[in-house]
């Protein structure tokens, strides 16, 4: 199967209801097998280009397009099963249940005869590194996959299609270390064994770099800027740093952490100093514990992790790493205090506490959402699950007016403060021309950033972040990593589950690596006593 | 990490042949039950529930009450799993046969009375008759429920029934985007009380935090619904035609599964018409 030739020639585009295009004239001639790296800054319209080339771009409401972009001498749109497109967020790359038939959907929808499907679906399992020879049987539950897998799955399925062009829109960013490459290995073996043209989108050019034949950088809103192999282009010279000043991670260079421009916002609370959260043999478990008597019926859930014994002082930096399905993300759930321990205990110094602790209970699961807030701060890796107003401001003023004092019930700063903590982090971290937007609307780097500055804003002495650079570009990441090292400098603590090394670097953490699930050896925990007061004896 | 780039050309061919006489993707083990079609388990269930929704009486429900019981085995479903999951039906067909045994039309020797309430034989035996119906109907229910996968079912629905695959397997991807959304929910509510939203105070907050996770949860689904789309419409969906790799085939399996089915409800109706019990709901 040969690849596909992609033309373009004075080729644009405008999404509906926008003002400017995404792309404009653009030209290019991509022959056939290339493969080519797609770069540029945010909003450099990289991921309109690759959904026109799928063939699923609307033409009808509203937007606008012009020129010509042709595959193989036809408009993309009437051409079927030509292109397989790989998208960012695993969970939609995945349709069906079971693994075989999720495989066999694209071939299905092609009308490949019955008896070549299944031939094609183990073949294009077994290229991605999920045949049965590797232990993934075709009735596996697809939702049991890991991020990598699942986009290697991903890849099977358009395999199964045999399109001469493949497009991968980011098809790494939300992966741990070992899923990238396993995604990019797989790529390669693929797209080696079938001749298809490649064209992928990444913000970390080291991955693909020296794997592709040809590197494009587009611009915002125009054509693209620069052609070159991405030897040339990658040099140290010009286009190099053009790439790193808008963002992209170029190969080899690690951003320097940006210090805020002010620091006050954050620090009228005073600095504690001394142990701030000590776990004793402590389990963790997303399955719930709660004896209820309808769990008698089902199976005993096993803790992710067990017999931890970790402190946590002021002014300390951690990061916790480990393989996928280690319990890294439930251990900082457990230790924010959002989700109860397994077993073991987990205690709050009295400097987490504070001076107005009032009867806090020890476990901060415990706690209300009022006082926590005030205490253990905590970054979800989706910024938009822990987005609850409407404005950026009124974001920021949100954590500040639900803080309360434990005993009184009284609030914990007055509406001037809270104004003021908001300014100050709207100030520190570039968003002040945002202030009265709708966060849902703001680019991936803005939420990032906003969903920070928010837990910040009731000035936690704990803050805890999952997975924080995930798919986030050089300037974003710069300007995280300033704020957490003025955090600890501060004498807060922060504690980050992450498999970016540059980061811990960044923060000169202390390192907690998780221990594969298989090695934690798992205590038979009776579910009826296994609450704080059965696990302290 | 290296992945394996292995040609099989050679046996790529006899893989397929094997391929197509077996449905590789569909669990070829499991209880008479699970390995039936479903639509055989719908055609069974159709007349049992006839019969039952048509005559009040104990006798029916009791007969198809310990069929079910009896075909447990059968099911494969262990009496645990069942318990956990009709416990509810369970539960709700003993208060309405305790309602019904309160307010139901008296009849027979009086057992009980408190002002205007009474029980007396005859309510009792309608209360009784309720409750048995009501499980009668909805465990049998429950079982084909347990024993059916969603996947099986899309795949009788679009190739036997013909309904239009656009319909069945959109609506088969977005039950899988259920499974994921109950996780996400999950998360939201830990993700709002990091950023201080309470669960507790008045029913009012209440609500409006309730609420506020209902929108945060649908822009999540509108965002997954989206992706998912470009990701079906990218993979050729949609449009036309399309073959289908696994067959939704009819066996023996079936066959006997329909007979089981009439069987069991012609039983029911004669057992009830010939102990006089036969009761019509609408004579």
């Amino acid at each position: 199967m040969p690849g596909a030739r992609i033309t373009a020639a004075g080729w644009g585009w405008r999404h509906a209801g926008r003002p400017v295009p995404a792309v404009a004239g653009l030209d290019l001639e991509v022959p056939a097998g290339q493969k080519v790296l797609l770069a540029g800054p945010s909003g450099a319209g990289k991921s309109t280009l690759l959904y026109a080339l799928a063939g699923v771009l609307d033409p009808a409401d509203e937007s606008e397009e012009t020129g010509s972009l042709q595959v193989d001498g036809a408009v993309s749109r009437q051409l079927r099963g030509h292109a397989g497109l790989v998208q960012q967020d695993p969970e939609t790359q995945v349709i069906l249940s079971r693994v075989g038939d999720d495989a066999a959907f694209g071939a299905e929808n092609l009308q490949v005869p019955r008896e070549q499907i299944w031939g094609r679906v183990r073949d294009a399992l077994d290229a991605v590194g999920l045949g049965e020879d590797q232990g993934i049987c075709l009735t596996r539950d697809t939702s049991r996959l890991s991020g990598g897998q699942k986009q290697r799955l991903a890849l099977a399925g358009i395999l199964a299609m045999r399109p001469p062009l493949i497009l991968l829109d980011e098809p790494t960013a939300n992966l741990d270390p070992t899923g990238v490459l396993e995604v990019r290995d797989a790529v390669l073996a693929v797209v080696e064994r079938s001749g298809a043209t490649l064209l992928v989108v990444e913000h970390r050019l080291a991955i693909w770099a020296d794997h592709v034949d040809r590197m494009l950088v587009l611009e915002p809103g125009g054509g693209i800027s620069h052609d070159g192999s991405p030897g040339e282009l990658l040099a140290p010279g010009r286009v190099r740093d053009e790439l790193a000043a808008a963002g992209v991670w170029v190969p080899g260079r690690v951003p320097a952490p940006m210090t805020p421009t002010s620091t006050s916002a954050h620090s009228p609370t005073a600095a504690p100093s001394g142990t701030l959260l000590t776990a004793r043999g402590l389990a963790v478990s997303r399955e719930p514990v709660t004896p209820g008597w309808r769990r008698r019926f089902g199976p005993t859930p096993t803790p992710v992790q067990a017999d931890l014994d970790l402190e946590l002082g002021a002014g300390e930096a951690v990061v916790v790493t480990g393989a996928n399905g280690s319990g890294k993300s439930t251990l900082l759930l457990t230790l924010a205090g959002l989700i109860p321990s397994h077993a073991g205990t987990l205690t709050a110094g009295a400097a987490l506490k504070g001076e107005r602790a009032g009867h806090l209970p020890d476990d901060p699961y415990r706690w209300k959402a009022a006082d926590l807030v005030s205490r253990i701060g905590t970054v979800f890796q989706e910024p938009e699950h822990q987005f609850v107003a409407t404005t950026v401001r009124d974001e920021l003023l949100f954590g500040p007016r639900h803080a309360r004092d434990p005993e009184s019930g009284q609030r914990l700063f007055t509406d001037e403060e809270a104004a003021q903590r908001a300014d100050g982090l709207l100030t520190a971290l570039n968003l002040e021309s945002l202030a009265e937007v709708n966060p849902f609307t703001l680019s991936g780097g803005e939420k990032r950033r906003l969903s920070v500055a928010t837990v910040l804003a009731a000035g936690p002495e704990m803050v805890f972040l999952d997975e924080p650079t995930f798919g986030q570009d050089a300037n974003t990441w710069a300007v995280l990593t300033g704020l957490l090292r003025g955090l600890v400098a501060e004498g807060r603590s922060v504690l980050a589950v992450t498999h970016d090394a540059d980061f811990a670097a960044a923060l000169d953490a202390r390192t907690i690596e998780l221990a594969a699930v298989a090695a934690v050896p798992v205590n038979p925990v009776n579910p009826v006593n296994s609450g704080e007061s059965g696990a302290r004896s | 990490m290296t992945l394996p780039i292995s040609p099989r050309a050679g046996t790529t061919s006899a893989r397929s042949a094997s391929a197509a006489r077996t449905a590789p993707s569909r669990p070829e083990a499991g209880s008479v039950f699970e390995r039936a079609n479903p639509l055989a388990k719908l055609a069974a269930l159709l007349p049992v529930t006839a019969v039952l929704v048509a005559t009040m009486d104990w006798v029916s429900s009791g007969i198809v009450l310990v069929a079910a019981v009896a075909l447990l085995p059968l099911s494969g479903i262990r009496v645990g799993e069942f318990f956990r999951r009709a416990w509810v039906l369970v539960a709700a067909a003993l208060v309405s046969a305790w309602g019904t045994a309160l307010v139901g039309e008296d009849s027979g020797a009086l057992l009980f009375e408190a002002g205007p309430v009474s029980i007396s034989e005859g309510s009792v035996l309608a209360g009784l008759a309720t409750g048995l119906r009501i499980l009668a109907v909805a465990l049998p229910g429950v079982m084909v429920f347990i024993t059916t996968d969603p996947t099986d079912l899309a795949d009788a629905l679009s190739q036997r029934l013909r309904l239009p695959a656009r319909f069945v397997l959109g609506s088969l991807a977005a039950f899988r985007l259920l499974g994921v959304l109950t996780e996400e929910w999950r998360t939201l509510g830990q993700a709002r009380r990091a950023r201080g939203v309470g669960t507790g105070g008045n029913p009012l907050r209440r609500l409006g935090s309730w609420l506020g996770q209902v929108f945060g949860l649908m822009v999540q689904a509108i965002r997954r619904a989206t992706k998912l789309a470009i990701t079906m419409e990218a993979r050729g969906f949609g449009t036309g035609d399309r073959t289908w790799a696994r067959e939704s085939r009819f066996g023996a399996v079936d066959a006997w599964v329909v007979l089981g089915g009439l069987g069991l409800s012609a039983l029911a109706v004669g057992l009830s018409v010939a102990t006089g019990a036969f009761n019509l709901v609408w004579a």
